[in-house]
């Protein structure tokens, strides 16, 4: 060793090659894995989400691909022939039965699609219908929850990073929505808007969805964003006193895009989560409203509103409740699942 | 008390008094956008007799007049005019009626809730992770996430269809019993999770070791330690039950047939009552945000260790 301790001299000790037992604690272990990847194999060890979720897959499938290639549509009327007598036999039919004209095809040879939910009082295939009130009641939950996601994530970054009386103000209209009671409110504006807009929206692309649809989307916009956009504030506001935020705003960064680029994308994981949460609530209100006469125009069918219609036959015809009643309680139960398992997986703070 | 109590409640009751006004004005607007305003019946009626109702309702003056004295009429006499379908009536007494038979409804619905959430949650703490546990968390997951409309009919089929025990109209004797089981089923799904959850923390405190320590007996550590103290966040459910059980009503009552607020309510929709819909909404509304109020400040009070603020 070199005795002397001020020399410049280099100590060569220092630059003998490494050992094989020195290099072992260099080599890589395993790949290094992004926060992405860490929470996908975190959901994945959660059986239960993961099965919620392959369910969930298989409800979207059916509903988008089943209509497509189902030879019944969902609001023919099968007793209904142009220039013929209803034929009275196809109302009601129970499962696997047969209408009059369709028994003498089936002698004659001809192969014919069975009814497997049977026909509901007007004539028309139950099964093609729980199917495309699935798809309804799905495409519902999931615009009203973009549009929420939207509502809600501008107002809150806005509240959360502009801060002081901005903030102020918006938080005590979001207290004040957040104590209404959401149900009530959801009713009496879906009741009154109701009228108005059916005129509004005569003769433009609008129509065709109904105006009870357009009124829930309304309703939706007006009072449910207001737990999403308390969310993203308080991640804002933590998020903005970070160091990087700081040298955005030296380097003149405006304060949209900090919000754009920098803060939202860091809070992405809670936006998920309460927009995956947001799904099956908003399927439930729409059943909800369905079921009190507010929601989807007939002919279209809703999980809530065939449930409704059910009600009148009931003693003969159980199933007719049944079957859209497991099928939302199938669809809520495993978003709902799956939304929690997605929270234990992407935001494991939470947990604590 | 505190100043900084004080201070609280006083922030709480003014954020309650704040949310029925807006929705008052809320309702009153929206009923006022109404094309033909709230006087619209099928029967065409002559001009003269039209601007005789107007007159005779108040409806020709200013819109700001009108919203002042609907504003005064509510909080000074809860007058909400007339009914428009069932002549004759005053909105206030067909919501006093129909409050009888729900309030009925209503407050057995939460009792039964309460208590058996209650029970349901303790036994499945105490015997965590054990089979009754389990099959209560499944039972209550299953009542959490089914509307109240389907578990409605589901019972309907069930009890008065298939086995035929109990009738399916609510106004007969018994038929009540329906109805309370439907409302109370969700809300209790919720209490047992809480009081589960809130009994474990409860159960892992030094305290309870300490008691355990001294020889106290199981039972006594049970009631008088453990469960006195996970009831408190119990108190927070209070508000979101009873608005869960307004809303169940209205779609209940309609499946039992029960004579009660939630269907005039229901059917005033159909019939587009207005002045009916408003006077239901508003006092639905009030009744649920001075409940969660109550259970806000309650919840406090109640547990000296937190802080008001």
């Amino acid at each position: 060793m070199n005795k002397k301790p001020f020399s410049l001299h280099v100590n060569l000790d220092s630059f003998t090659p490494a050992t094989e037992a020195e290099k072992e604690y260099m080599v890589q272990m395993r790949p290094s894995s992004t926060f992405f990847k860490d929470g996908v194999k975190r959901l994945l060890k959660n059986k239960v989400a993961t099965v919620c979720f392959f369910l969930i897959v298989v409800i979207v499938l059916c509903a988008i691909i089943i209509p497509m290639v189902y030879p019944y549509s969902y609001d023919a009327q099968l007793g209904i022939t142009p220039g013929k007598p209803v034929d009275a036999s196809y109302n009601n039919l129970r499962p696997f039965e047969y209408g009059k004209t369709e028994l003498k095809r089936m002698e004659a040879g001809e192969d014919i699609f069975p009814h497997i939910f049977g026909t509901d009082s007007a004539g028309r295939d139950y099964f093609i219908r729980v199917v495309y009130g699935t798809r309804i009641s799905l495409a519902v939950g999931f615009f009203a929850s973009i549009i929420v996601l939207i509502i809600g994530m501008t107002i809150g970054s806005i509240a959360g990073y502009c801060g002081g009386k901005v903030d102020l103000i918006i938080m005590r209209i979001v207290d004040v929505i957040y104590s209404l009671p959401d149900m009530l409110m959801v009713i009496l504006l879906s009741a009154v808007l109701r009228q108005p807009l059916e005129k509004i929206l005569e003769g433009t692309v609008l129509e065709k969805l109904g105006a009870n649809m357009i009124s829930l989307f309304i309703v939706f916009a007006l009072l449910y964003w207001v737990s999403m956009s308390r969310q993203i504030r308080g991640q804002i506001l933590s998020l903005k006193e970070q160091e990087y935020v700081l040298a955005a705003r030296a380097t003149g960064a405006k304060g949209k895009w900090i919000i754009m680029k920098h803060l939202i994308p860091n809070c992405i994981s809670v936006v998920i989560i309460s927009t995956a949460l947001q799904i099956p609530s908003a399927i439930f209100t729409e059943s909800y409203l369905s079921f009190l006469g507010l929601g989807v125009n007939a002919p279209m069918p809703s999980l809530g509103s065939l449930a409704s219609d059910a009600l009148n036959g009931l003693s003969s015809y159980p199933y007719r409740l049944v079957i859209p009643a497991i099928v939302i309680s199938l669809i809520v139960l495993s978003l709902n699942l799956f939304g929690d398992g997605l929270r234990d997986a992407f935001d494991p703070k939470l947990n604590n | 008390m505190t100043t900084k109590n004080l201070f609280y409640i006083l922030k709480r009751l003014l954020l309650a008094i704040l949310t029925v006004w807006v929705v008052i004005t809320i309702t009153f607007f929206v009923s006022r956008a109404v094309p033909g305003g709230p006087f619209l019946a099928e029967k065409a009626i002559t001009p003269e007799a039209q601007a005789a109702l107007e007159a005779k309702y108040g409806l020709d003056k200013p819109l700001m007049e009108q919203y002042f004295t609907y504003l005064k009429d509510i909080v000074t006499k809860f007058d909400f005019g007339p009914s428009l379908k069932q002549r004759g009536r005053d909105v206030i007494t067909v919501i006093k009626d129909g409050l009888k038979t729900s309030a009925k409804l209503g407050i057995t619905a939460a009792a039964i809730a309460l208590v058996a959430g209650v029970v349901l949650g303790a036994i499945a703490a105490l015997r965590r992770n054990k089979l009754i546990d389990k099959i209560v968390m499944v039972f209550t997951t299953a009542c959490i996430s089914m509307p109240s409309f389907i578990m409605g009919s589901l019972l309907l089929v069930l009890f008065a269809n298939i086995l035929g025990i109990l009738p399916a109209n609510g106004a007969a004797k018994g038929g009540l019993i329906l109805p309370i089981i439907t409302l109370s089923l969700s809300p209790m799904a919720n209490i047992t999770r809480l009081t589960r959850s809130s009994m474990l923390d409860v159960l892992g405190q030094d305290y309870i070791r300490t008691a355990k320590a001294k020889g106290v007996s199981g039972s006594h550590i049970i009631f008088g330690h453990a469960l006195k103290n996970a009831l408190i966040p119990v108190i927070t459910y209070f508000g979101p039950m009873l608005a869960y059980i307004v809303t169940g009503s209205l779609v209940v009552e309609q499946i039992f047939a029960v004579p009660g607020i939630g269907r005039a309510f229901v059917s005033s929709i159909t019939a587009r009552d207005y002045p009916l819909i408003m006077g239901t909404t508003i006092v639905l509304a009030t009744l649920i945000v001075i409940m969660n109020m109550v259970s806000d400040i309650l919840y406090k009070v109640v547990d000296p260790r937190i802080t008001l603020e």
